[in-house]
């Protein structure tokens, strides 16, 4: 018999919470948008792993060689007023083994809601101090098989989150933001009516363990264009560890550390329209892959306020 | 305010997804307790299976229950019950739906548990597992689909010819249970007018005990750790008292020894072939202009047990499997019937609709998992329980399942070995799978012979639900043509064969005392 192994998938987890949005008014950095500003945009990922961990592990696998995942998404982020937004986002996403038979597999992953609130955003010398607390979830739109890792586009899971965030701001340059998130992660049903964990389940439904996360990211932030360097740990609350040469399953304990850089340019000429690039890199981890992802975006400030019309750029 | 209703809306949002219960209960968790319609009082005369006579192995007549011994067997009884609390609760309640079930729930367990193949070694081979090493790299067993069959059939068949063996000995010492002698003890699980010596529920722990010790030798402990839950769950309950176990674990032990010495002497020690066999069983095939299986895995590994077809049979003999059994041969590759069917796997390869690949994964049964036959004594399992068998015909009923099971296994790999044909996938790696594909050749389909003589079988031992197993008998046949691991004639041969087979099994059902 065959076995599949890895997984990316927690790579999935990351990049939805972290990677390419991680750049530009996401839920998971400090900036937000002004009252009646709606920035939104595609953006594209590209992640891939030859190495994984099986449990505490490391090893690589010849029959899936090189697994990619892509990200196709759109979000966006709408500022309600100005201490209080709201943000989206779908990704579609694609899938393949670059050796082995398993077929890729592709397709709509998970919408995501969120609400970002800035209750404090004070003024103390030179710097600028605010605090943010985040809530929101995700829920999937089509029904992708999440059987099958490390090819499966997510886990099918109904998450719920909830964060608190800091950021403190220096001199109109520097920033520091750091946060810390907890996911609620719902049940999910197999195709399939038993299955293994560390005894057999007679039951087509899997617990899927809840999950912590913190991120740090520290760097130079202006109107026209933000550097950073992120740091992003993600841990499973339970599940259990992949056994020797068996495949991942969804309810793996799977925790990752990763490392990364972004950038975000604003034009000039065109204020309402910003680049971001980035790239990341799981440094250490547990059933996952250790994925290199890197990432890019376009985004757009549309101002939807009917009295006024004026010019509105993403930074606050 | 409104922002802050908003923030509120979503905390509250996310608390309710947070407060979902996650707790699942599993399909047998509450089980009735087994209270069987008929308790099949004369079963000791059914013919059993390796026994020569329901009496081959002699148990002493229990002492009488005048005397101070049962007495104190009594407080035994009585002191467990002075002292329960939900644990010991929850021990009678899952214990008491069947002692047959019950093992064969944690039969299907371990097979799932050691259903992994081992990793390879640095320069590309792969070890072998090893049963006087079974806790190192690699574990033992690989509890493969033959593997697994072969363990459910001998399991299966020695409970049933141990429980022909506990039900000859009850009619004869016809010794009433424990509340019914002592009416101050209190029966915790339903009562029965079947003689309660030798414990039925203690030989099949004897069986147990000894069997998976030959097939899953490095889980004793946890095996003793259950048995002894279930023997103290017999007394807790006040439906046996100790020396009843005693016997009946005694006599269980006995009748497994039959089952190891046959399991020891059926050539399934030699079914990983040796590295000349795997090179003579390509070269012999690409000898006759057909193409033969190769290894698609990296590094290549061996054929999976290519000479289980030389296993010993049940229900018929070896040479009846050659003659009758074996399928014709696949279509040629270089027929036109072969290029249709390899782009009929294509096609589903490339568009499987969302159904199929359900289907695809509901009838995968691949790595760790308790494998198709175990699947197919889950079916058998979820129906036994509605018939509410005695534990004497849920094991002949699940011998009979599962030697089917079994003589499947051998029957296809014969087919597999003999043929040694290509998956559709290395003749056309354009068709990419939906499911692992298993490491040995593509005709005949494993699942298809499995599935076909498990629904016959089972068709005939509950006629109701003849129907309902031969579609899901289709479907899982079919499952293996929507995920692109076989042609459809590897599959509806397999069906056909396993079918036969489970004829054979009708043919024993008929004539050993049962109906």
């Amino acid at each position: 018999m065959k076995q599949l192994q890895p997984n990316k998938l927690f790579l999935l987890l990351i990049l939805l919470s972290a990677s390419w949005r991680s750049q530009a008014q996401t839920d998971i950095d400090a900036i937000m948008m002004e009252k009646n500003a709606f920035c939104a945009g595609p953006g594209y990922s590209n992640s891939s792993w030859k190495n994984y961990w099986e449990g505490t592990k490391k090893r690589e696998n010849l029959n899936l060689g090189k697994v990619s995942t892509q990200m196709f998404a759109v979000m966006g982020n709408y500022g309600i007023t100005n201490k209080l937004n709201a943000l989206f986002n779908i990704p579609y996403v694609v899938t393949k083994a670059s050796a082995g038979t398993l077929h890729g597999q592709q397709g709509l992953q998970d919408l995501s809601l969120m609400l970002k609130y800035r209750p404090i955003n004070k003024k103390i010398g030179n710097a600028r101090l605010a605090v943010f607390g985040i809530a929101g979830g995700s829920i999937p739109v089509t029904n992708y098989v999440a059987d099958f890792l490390p090819i499966s586009i997510g886990l099918q899971s109904k998450t719920a989150m909830a964060r608190l965030m800091i950021d403190y701001y220096y001199n109109s340059r520097w920033f520091a933001t750091a946060s810390a998130t907890y996911i609620f992660r719902s049940n999910i049903e197999l195709d399939r009516n038993s299955y293994y964990t560390d005894r057999m389940i007679l039951s087509n439904e899997v617990v899927m363990p809840n999950a912590t996360s913190f991120n740090i990211r520290l760097g130079y932030r202006t109107q026209w264009l933000i550097a950073e360097a992120v740091l992003n740990n993600w841990t499973t609350q339970g599940g259990f560890d992949i056994s020797q040469n068996n495949m991942p399953f969804p309810s793996n304990r799977m925790n990752a550390t990763a490392v990364g850089v972004n950038l975000k340019y604003v034009l000039k000429k065109v204020p309402q329209l910003s680049l971001t690039g980035g790239a990341n890199q799981i440094v250490a981890g547990r059933n996952v892959g250790q994925s290199l992802t890197a990432n890019g975006g376009l985004f757009y400030v549309f101002d939807l306020s009917r009295k006024e019309k004026k010019t509105k750029t993403p930074n606050d | 305010m409104k922002l802050q209703s908003i923030f509120i809306f979503a905390i509250a949002i996310s608390c309710t997804v947070a407060s979902c219960k996650k707790e699942i209960t599993e399909q047998t968790a509450n089980a009735q307790a087994l209270n069987p319609v008929n308790m099949d009082a004369d079963a000791g005369l059914w013919k059993p299976i390796l026994l020569t006579a329901a009496n081959e192995f002699a148990v002493a007549a229990p002492a009488a229950t005048n005397l101070s011994g049962y007495t104190a067997e009594i407080n035994e009884i009585k002191s467990w019950q002075k002292n329960m609390g939900e644990e010991e609760r929850k021990q009678i309640n899952y214990w008491g739906a069947g002692a047959v079930l019950r093992w064969n729930e944690i039969t299907r367990g371990l097979v799932a548990k050691y259903n992994l193949p081992p990793y390879q070694n640095p320069d590309g081979t792969y070890p072998i597992p090893d049963a006087n090493n079974p806790f190192n790299n690699p574990q033992f067993p690989f509890a493969n689909p033959p593997y697994a069959s072969r363990a459910y059939a001998y399991i299966s068949a020695a409970v049933y010819d141990a429980l022909i063996a506990t039900w000859h000995y009850k009619k004869l010492y016809n010794r009433p249970a424990p509340y019914k002698i002592n009416t101050t003890v209190n029966a915790l699980l339903p009562k029965s007018d079947l003689p309660s010596y030798p414990s039925e529920d203690a030989a099949v722990v004897g069986v147990m005990v000894e069997l998976l010790k030959l097939f899953f030798p490095g889980e004793q402990a946890f095996i003793q750790q259950k048995a002894t839950e279930h023997k103290n769950v017999r007394v807790m309950a006040g439906v046996n008292i100790r020396s009843e176990l005693e016997a009946g674990e005694a006599l269980g032990r006995l009748v497994a020894q039959k089952f190891v010495t046959r399991a020891r002497g059926d050539r399934a020690g030699a079914a990983v072939g040796t590295p000349a066999l795997w090179q003579q069983l390509e070269t012999q095939t690409a000898a006759t202009g057909e193409t033969p299986w190769i290894s698609q895995e990296s590094p290549k590994r061996p054929p999976m047990l290519p000479l289980f077809g030389r296993v010993r049979t049940w229900l018929f003999d070896s040479l009846t499997m050659v003659t009758t059994l074996r399928p014709k041969a696949p279509p040629s590759i270089k027929t036109d019937q072969f290029k249709k069917e390899t782009d009929e796997v294509l096609h589903y390869s490339k568009n499987a609709t969302r159904e199929q690949i359900a289907i695809v994964h509901f009838w995968a049964d691949g790595l760790a998992t308790a494998t198709p036959p175990g699947h197919w004594n889950a079916i058998a399992a979820a129906d036994f329980i509605s018939q509410r068998f005695s534990e004497v015909r849920w094991a002949r009923n699940m011998a009979l399942l599962n030697m089917s099971l079994m003589d499947a296994a051998i029957a296809c790999w014969d087919a597999k070995t003999f043929y040694f044909n290509p998956r559709p996938s290395q003749v056309n790696p354009e068709i990419k799978t939906m499911t692992g594909l298993p490491n040995f050749p593509s005709y005949t389909s494993g699942h298809s012979t499995f599935s076909g003589a498990a629904a016959t079988i089972l068709g005939h031992i509950i006629p109701a639900r003849k129907l309902a197993y031969e579609n899901m008998a289709n479907e899982a046949s079919l499952s293996r043509l929507y995920g692109a691991i076989h042609y459809r004639s590897d599959c509806e041969e397999g069906l056909k064969c396993g079918n036969t087979i489970g004829a054979y099994a009708i043919t024993r059902a008929r004539a050993d005392g049962a109906e």
